[in-house]
């Protein structure tokens, strides 16, 4: 099984073309730089292949995990694996014929509904690499629509997004200014907004809930602040906390970006990655990526097709709205079959889990004694918790324990020294958590 | 007879228990002030009927595994099944990336190795896998240039170079790392002018974008004087290695004198396309470059245990959130360590055949001539202009008519420079028998009459589509039909 079914006829098609042997197709590369073979050993048997893969795959050891940092584990229904098990699906190319792809973009047509139906917004486009890049898109689509050239952003965002950020914004020049948090409450200072907004703001970015899981109650204020000043509001949210919470649409915002691997997509070890990105109808046209609408075939049968084409790179070149081509496609079909399966009353109940999973946690994390909550805001299914030891100390031991603890903060957060950002999901049982928790008591008492 | 299956299948929303869809209640769990009050409008449907919508809607697509699909610069090839069973392992699936490295060594040795397996078939010194598709590797190329001449205070080059054959998200992305365009005509051969490159050339420009074989299927046999004069010039060269999939264990891009490539798994290396992604782009580089690489860099210790580095003060940070599309890396990495060396040579050889063989059967019924240089790599650009001129059929009309047979058409109207062309690259994957089967399809159709050619497809879940339709009156969501 070589997957190169004409290999055994190779020399009766060099007949047929014209040719007798394989390197007259290759003679037109300069001598000097033919190379002869490559250095990888001899292909392994497909057998032989999955042994080792076990063997690899078994260096992964199993654990049980409280890491948060804007990934967790979740339930994925087998229906959802089964559906996109579908090799019509997942071997095709990006919908370039409409008239054989009717599958893949009506699939697409209803992703987008839905992301635009949870996060209030009007439209979404089919899906962008993962939440980062998404955030650079969306500062990068802001100075487009008005010009200015400054983005705000909350100090408190992952610095993983921090960096993507500077990196796409760095052609155009656009400067990035960070708004501390409030010491106390983990909410974003919006003293600070108000000192740091000014005629050169294009758009203020926000997370709800922030990176520190602590929901921004005051969005209204916000709002307002940014929309005063004629800058653009961008919400970046966690999709699985739209159930139960306000969506960036009921509070005025206008591009609202995200994570989607929640839904239905394995962690993968952080890829793939679903970049979510929807906005208002007016930004229509500055909007980067592929987006898919309905239409009527030559017969006036209900039919899709990619549309808006005039602003993507194929068509555009260098003036389009963004490079991006190949996107998350199978990843938002996953989105959209996961999202189908568990309904509007799936999502509020998975929502309202992983909220009172997140309280769960926290409140028994805070009984054992050296370990209290860091903010007061209110918190989702992510939390900061302050440690009276060395939160690397803590880990390590966790580890030994067969837990894996909290994302320690100090490194990319010096103010925040033995803080450690936990994270839970639907998934853990109340014995994860007494697993978690004795631990953390013996470790304590140390 | 080739027939797509045909449903009117209903969007979710308009199946039939939607009428429980809004009757989410309000839930009092959280405090006033962040409480959802809207109600989220997806409707509530039994497993059976989600299954059923979405199988229907599967029926009306076509993937490499329904047919041939030969869509040239994408290298549709064969996606091995033991690939999808693999990275669907707990194991590897259920692994979160700010894990302890000690829980996650499977991982990292095969990230270890994978980059160092690209660099061997790429001739490249070091390698990032973070971009997530060929479009972010150009990307992230482009952020190298800048930080590779602002180090050596170059800061004046804002200018970036490629031929007019080039793919559309190479001028995107210079564009977007904020380099200023310059496109330059290729010869009457299809490749680089090498008089117009050393003209254009400048101390103003950054990088010149190529790629070998170019998107005509000519291999650039300038290329180590189009090395010399980039060089010269203080520039740096770029590979778009979209079409390494007809040089693998034949030629090497680091022995061209690519300073940066990228490498699209989701092409050479057999990893499915998902209907648009997830892909994989990603990046090798030369020595000289490896300090603005974005971290993490996989490292190996001593004793054998690999790890992380952030410790690369002039790494330019990071262009995705984590390490990049791991369950793609691991793919390719199945997908390499079952070809082998010789493996992926033998692919890259027999794709050339493949393409050759096609080019030579249908440049013979002189149904379709092919300009340019005659010798081709893994793709070939024929032009439909003669039957437009005799009969009035248009590329897109000869694309059309091949769904009928059941064949995926191939790229059209691409590269620019090739009227009415059509871009055919069968890939290493096709049997002989599929190849003939589509060689006789394009001759027949250039036979037939017009007015049937014109009126395809007849066999597909739906006619021809107004797309013009689609922008006038945008239907973007469920939202917007009333």
């Amino acid at each position: 099984m070589n997957f190169v079914p004409n290999s055994t006829i190779k020399n009766n098609m060099l007949k047929e073309t014209g040719l007798n042997d394989i390197d007259e197709l290759f003679s037109d590369i300069p001598k000097q730089i033919r190379v002869k073979n490559l250095n990888i050993p001899k292909g392994l048997t497909q057998q032989e292949t999955e042994q080792k893969l076990r063997e690899l795959a078994n260096k992964n050891s199993k654990i049980t995990s409280f890491l948060g940092g804007g990934i967790k584990l979740h339930y994925i229904p087998p229906a959802v694996k089964s559906i996109i098990s579908r090799s019509e699906f997942y071997t095709a190319y990006t919908p370039y014929q409409p008239e054989t792809s009717q599958g893949f973009l009506q699939s697409m047509f209803e992703y987008q509904s839905i992301i635009a139906e949870i996060t209030g917004m009007d439209i979404s486009n089919a899906s962008l690499y993962d939440g980062a890049t998404a955030l650079g898109e969306a500062a990068l689509m802001c100075s487009r629509i008005n010009q200015k050239k400054t983005f705000l952003i909350p100090q408190n965002i992952s610095w993983e997004k921090k960096s993507v950020l500077k990196n796409y914004t760095k052609g155009p020049g656009i400067k990035i200014r960070e708004i501390p948090y409030d010491n106390k409450t983990g909410k974003l200072d919006l003293d600070k907004l108000k000192q740091n907004i000014d005629n050169d703001t294009a758009g203020v970015y926000i997370e709800n809930p922030n990176f520190f899981g602590v929901f921004e109650d005051d969005v209204e204020k916000i709002c307002k602040i940014v929309k005063d000043n004629n800058s653009i509001f961008v919400v970046g949210v966690d999709p699985i906390s739209l159930g139960i919470t306000k969506s960036p649409g009921a509070y005025s915002a206008d591009i609202v970006i995200g994570e989607g691997r929640a839904f239905g997509n394995p962690m993968d070890f952080g890829g793939s990655s679903l970049g979510i990105f929807a906005c208002k109808n007016e930004f229509l046209r500055q909007m980067p990526g592929r987006i898919i609408g309905m239409t009527k075939d030559l017969d006036g049968r209900r039919a899709f097709c990619m549309t808006f084409q005039t602003r993507e790179q194929h068509i555009r070149r260098s003036k389009a709205t963004s490079n991006i081509c190949t996107n998350e496609g199978l990843c938002a079909l996953t989105a959209v079959t996961y999202l189908a399966w568990l309904g509007g009353n799936g999502l509020e109940e998975l929502s309202k889990i992983n909220y009172e999973q997140g309280q769960k946690l926290s409140k028994q994390i805070s009984f054992v004694s050296g370990f209290e909550k860091r903010f007061t805001g209110i918190h989702f299914n992510e939390f900061v918790i302050k440690s009276k030891i060395d939160s690397n100390k803590i880990n390590k031991e966790l580890l030994r324990m067969g837990v894996q603890g909290g994302l320690t903060l100090d490194k990319w957060y010096p103010e925040l020294k033995d803080c450690m950002l936990f994270g839970i999901s639907e998934l853990h049982t109340d014995k994860d958590i007494e697993k978690l928790v004795s631990a953390l008591k013996e470790v304590s008492h140390v | 007879m080739y027939r797509s299956a045909v449903y009117d299948e209903p969007l979710l929303n308009e199946l039939e228990s939607y009428k429980k869809v809004c009757e989410t209640k309000q839930n009092t769990i959280l405090p006033n002030s962040l409480q959802r009050k809207e109600k989220i409008c997806i409707p509530n449907l039994d497993e059976t009927q989600i299954v059923r919508h979405f199988l229907h809607l599967s029926q009306m697509n076509y993937g490499v595994d329904s047919g041939i699909y030969p869509l040239g610069s994408c290298t549709m090839k064969y996606n091995p099944k033991i690939c999808e069973e693999i990275v669907r392992w707990d194991n590897f699936a259920n692994t979160h990336p700010y894990q302890a490295p000690e829980t996650i060594q499977g991982n990292l040795q095969i990230m270890y190795e994978l980059e160092k397996m690209l660099c061997e078939i790429s001739g490249m010194d070091h390698f990032t896998l973070q971009p997530s598709a060929g479009a972010h590797g150009e990307f992230l190329g482009m952020l190298l240039t800048r930080a590779y001449h602002e180090s050596n205070k170059d800061i004046q080059r804002d200018e970036v170079i490629l031929p007019d054959t080039s793919h559309g998200t190479n001028p995107a992305s210079a564009a977007m790392a904020g380099y200023k365009l310059t496109e330059i005509p290729s010869t009457s051969d299809g490749t680089v002018d090498l008089n117009i490159l050393e003209k254009t050339l400048s101390e103003k420009t950054a990088a010149f974008m190529l790629t070998n074989p170019n998107t005509l299927g000519i291999f650039e046999s300038d290329i180590l004087e189009i090395s010399k004069l980039v060089h010269k010039a203080g520039a740096l060269l770029y590979y778009d290695g979209a079409n390494m999939n007809a040089i693998m264990g034949k030629a090497r891009p680091g022995d061209m004198g690519f300073d940066i490539v990228h490498l699209n798994l989701h092409k050479t290396f057999a990893t499915p396309h998902g209907g648009g992604g997830p892909g994989s782009g990603p990046v090798g580089v030369k020595e000289k470059l490896e300090k603005f690489l974005p971290t993490p860099r996989i490292i190996k210790d001593k004793k054998g245990d690999y790890g992380f580095d952030y410790n690369y003060p002039r790494s330019i940070g990071k262009i995705k959130g984590f390490y990049g599309n791991f369950s793609v890396l691991l793919k390719a990495y199945i997908y390499i360590k079952m070809m082998g060396g010789e493996g992926l040579k033998e692919s890259s050889e027999i794709a050339v055949l493949n393409s050759n063989y096609m080019k030579k059967k249908l440049v013979e019924s002189k149904k379709y001539e092919m300009p340019y240089k005659q010798l081709r790599k893994h793709e070939f650009v024929l032009s439909c202009e003669k039957l437009k001129q005799e009969k009035n059929i248009r590329a897109l009309d000869v694309a059309k008519r091949l769904l009928d047979y059941g064949l995926h058409p191939p790229t059209i109207y691409f590269p620019l420079i090739v009227k009415e062309a059509l871009m055919i690259e069968p890939t290493e994957s096709e049997p002989k028998n599929e190849l003939d089967k589509y060689i006789d399809a394009l001759i027949k159709i250039a036979d037939e009459n017009p007015e049937t050619v014109k009126n395809a497809p007849n066999n597909t879940s739906v006619r021809r589509i107004d797309d013009v339709g689609a922008t006038k009156n945008p239907l973007l969501t469920w939202k917007m039909i009333k």
